[in-house]
């Protein structure tokens, strides 16, 4: 029986930065608890964050389960996170500006070239052009679990364009808004500074030939996306436009967007958008999504376009056992957080390997997301197994695989009381000028008993998480 | 050799279109095998934008024309000095890695005939024969044949028909290339013909494979040759789509219709 570290209740005792929480929950009466937990889904109703969950069924717009027992760092902990999160945000962003550019690090032999330059994720169209401040991904969103006090693992890397920061906002704000009293117990870092944060970031990055105070837009693919809400809420809190690819168009050496007042010059695109689809003359030219021409005004310095276009290659999850590799060799530093060991399918003696431990092991594809496309081994039957096994032998170069990590857990609010679930945490780190990380981020939850899948998309929740003030 | 080139290419609009954008890959490249004496590129009513070098070694230029317009002409004016280098890419500066080159795109995937198209040069260690050969089964395969095709033929399909034109046999050939794991790819440019009834479109596209030991060559199967000084080469790119000399779009409702012609004579 595997067990797992919980990050409230440790060797009979309540880890310190629980100990306030300790006597809120023990003195909230059952009733109560259920009045708030239904306030709570009614407020995140009215302000309508929802998320479509694809191959569910059901109602597309249904929420996210927010569960309101929140999830504590001590400021000891975070800062030794917030160091490790930023040293890994500095290395991918060296390792993009690299592989676009002298690939060092290939020629140096610390990782193949096959694997950086036959990616599908990289892109041709942008060797040799260098974004302003030199940074490709603007907001990194690290995927990290927790498998004892001071282990944390990096799950995966984020550098497109990583989604879920508006439930780290919302959660705080709704938090608040229950249970004030806690707020001021509690010395609680604040997060409600991020959207500033990242207007800052973006502004930071503007191109060559801006010689103004930079006009910075959001770039949807439209309400149908299923985090349009996040999108329009940024826009929102950021104060900036929310565009559409019809809304905007290149006319000369910029790009512009339709206003009631004529057209406006855009320098900073936040593109929510992936590449494929941003400019048909590039790309594919069947996209419906994208400005024609954009790739040319961004390569001769028109605009910036966060992240860049090509950010891809390095949040792959083959290019992600690299990453301690990378953090040594630009950085001259030895990585402070830990990857998952991670077997690669694509070679003979790691596949040999899988496919003999399949049923203890967790199977990715390479280029898969939000929790599709992936087999938990020891949760599966036989036939599950034995299914995958069929896929990983198609295509081996597809998959990687790492071991069943035993998931720390927090306490939940649950059907019977509260209860032990799994988490993870998704920090957002911003790059741009400066590296900022703002006190926080997304924990997710695993809402079923033993359930390791924290994906929102996958039925997973999600809790408000507290960074205490030192 | 000396070549005067004069390549007008004119977009009609049943229906005016404003809000026209394009993407140009129409500078000839830098390298030992020409030297550009004069050069000119005009686009009614259009204003040029941003132009760069890009890490395949084009030059890129956009440019945009507001509109409402009917029709569109760009025009391309000049005279190269062109030396044979028997398709050696000598000199040119470039950042893509050859490795890049190995992607697959839908025209040039590889079906199980043109994988057999490729068979049995596994023991061969001169790279160089190796690319000859595949050159020379490619033109043997797919015989030339205007009309037979289309812009969006892919090699397998051309393979298929046994018939083409030089976008399907540079297709044909860089599947075929690598598959067998040599980094290839799609160039567009300009043919001198001087009227022996052998040669094919003034507007022209090969292939280059990238041999170990010598770079980048280049192979017209089409031709059955390597790019000489006849040859004027503009651009590169995974496949026909990814190098053409003209990428655009336009907004309105008008039926786009192509005139194109070409002419590439020798200076006398």
């Amino acid at each position: 029986m595997t067990s797992y570290f919980n990050e409230m209740y440790h060797d009979q005792a309540v880890r310190p930065p629980y100990a306030r929480l300790q006597n809120w929950v023990q003195s909230m009466p059952a009733e109560l608890r259920q009045m708030k937990q239904a306030e709570a889904e009614a407020l995140f109703r009215r302000i309508g964050i929802t998320f479509a969950v694809y191959g569910e069924g059901g109602d597309p717009d249904r929420l996210i389960p927010f569960d309101m027992f929140p999830r504590v760092f001590s400021g000891a902990e975070w800062s030794r996170l917030e160091r490790g999160i930023k040293q890994r945000a500095r290395a991918l962003n060296a390792f993009l500006v690299d592989v676009y550019g002298r690939g060092e690090i290939v020629r140096a032999g610390r990782i193949p070239g096959r694997l950086v330059y036959q990616n599908e994720a990289y892109e041709k169209a942008v060797v040799g052009i260098v974004p302003p401040k030199g940074v490709y991904s603007h907001i990194v969103g690290i995927d990290l679990v927790r498998t004892g006090p001071d282990d944390f693992f990096v799950l995966e890397d984020n550098c497109r364009t990583p989604s879920g920061v508006s439930y780290m906002l919302e959660n705080r704000e709704i938090m608040m808004r229950m249970f004030p009293d806690i707020f001021r117990e509690n010395r609680i870092e604040p997060v409600e500074q991020y959207p500033a944060a990242l207007r800052r970031t973006l502004a930071s990055v503007a191109p060559q030939k801006c010689d103004r105070e930079p006009t910075v837009v959001i770039l949807t693919p439209g309400h149908f996306n299923s985090a349009y809400y996040e999108h329009s809420f940024l826009a929102d809190l950021m104060g900036v436009e929310l565009v559409e690819g019809q809304d905007l168009f290149v006319e000369g050496e910029f790009v512009f967007m339709r206003t009631t007042e004529g057209p406006k010059r855009v320098d900073v695109i936040y593109r929510r958008i992936d590449d494929a689809f941003i400019d048909p003359l590039c790309f594919r030219p069947d996209s419906m999504l994208g400005i024609p021409g954009l790739m040319d005004v961004y390569r001769s310095g028109g605009v910036a376009i966060c992240s860049a276009p090509g950010a891809g290659v390095a949040d792959d999850k083959a290019v992600y056992t690299y990453v301690p590799e990378m953090i040594r060799f630009y950085l001259g530093e030895e990585p402070l957080l830990q990857n998952v060991p991670t077997w690669q399918c694509g070679k003979a003696d790691d596949l040999k390997y899988v496919l003999e431990h399949l049923a203890e092991l967790v199977v990715k594809e390479v280029h898969g997301s939000g929790g599709y496309g992936m087999l938990v081994g020891p949760k599966s039957t036989k036939d599950q197994v034995e299914n995958f096994r069929a896929r990983i032998l198609a295509d081996p170069g597809n998959y990687i695989a790492q071991p069943t990590l035993a998931l720390s857990t927090t306490p939940t609010f649950v059907e019977e009381g509260v209860a032990p679930r799994h988490v993870d945490l998704r920090p957002y780190c911003l790059v741009g000028e400066r590296i900022e990380l703002v006190p926080g981020g997304l924990t997710r939850v695993a809402l079923t008993e033993g359930s390791l899948v924290v994906n929102s998309s996958q039925g997973g929740g999600v809790k408000d998480t507290w960074v205490l003030a030192e | 050799m000396r070549l005067i080139v004069d390549h007008v290419t004119h977009y009609r609009y049943d229906l005016p279109v404003r809000a026209v954008v394009q993407s140009h890959r129409l500078t000839p490249s830098l390298f030992d095998g020409q030297r550009v004496i004069r050069w000119k590129i005009s686009v009614s009513d259009g204003q040029m934008g941003g132009g760069f070098r890009d890490g395949a070694g084009d030059w890129v230029q956009g440019w945009t024309v507001l509109g409402p317009v009917s029709g569109i002409k760009v025009h391309v004016e000049g005279e190269v000095e062109t030396t044979d280098l028997t398709g050696m890419l000598r000199g040119h500066r470039e950042t893509v890695p050859p490795l890049t080159y190995l992607h697959h795109t839908l025209p040039t995937r590889a079906d199980m005939a043109l994988a057999k198209l490729g068979e049995g040069l596994e023991d061969t260690t001169d790279s160089l024969g190796v690319a000859h050969e595949l050159s020379r089964r490619v033109a043997d395969a797919i015989h030339y044949r205007p009309g037979v095709t289309h812009n969006n033929t892919t090699a397998a399909e051309a393979l298929a028909l046994g018939e083409g034109v030089c976008q399907d046999h540079a297709h044909a050939l860089i599947a075929v290339a690598r598959h067998v794991g040599i980094p290839a790819r799609y160039v567009s440019g300009y043919l001198h013909t001087d009227g022996d009834g052998t040669m094919q479109e003034a507007a022209h596209a090969w292939a280059e494979l990238h041999v170990d030991g010598f770079g980048w060559v280049g192979f017209d199967p089409a031709n059955r040759c390597c790019p000489d000084d006849r040859y004027i080469r503009l651009g590169s790119g995974l496949d026909a789509q990814d190098a053409a000399p003209i990428r655009g779009s336009a907004r309105g409702l008008g039926e786009e219709s192509l005139d194109v012609t070409v002419s590439v004579q020798t200076q006398q």
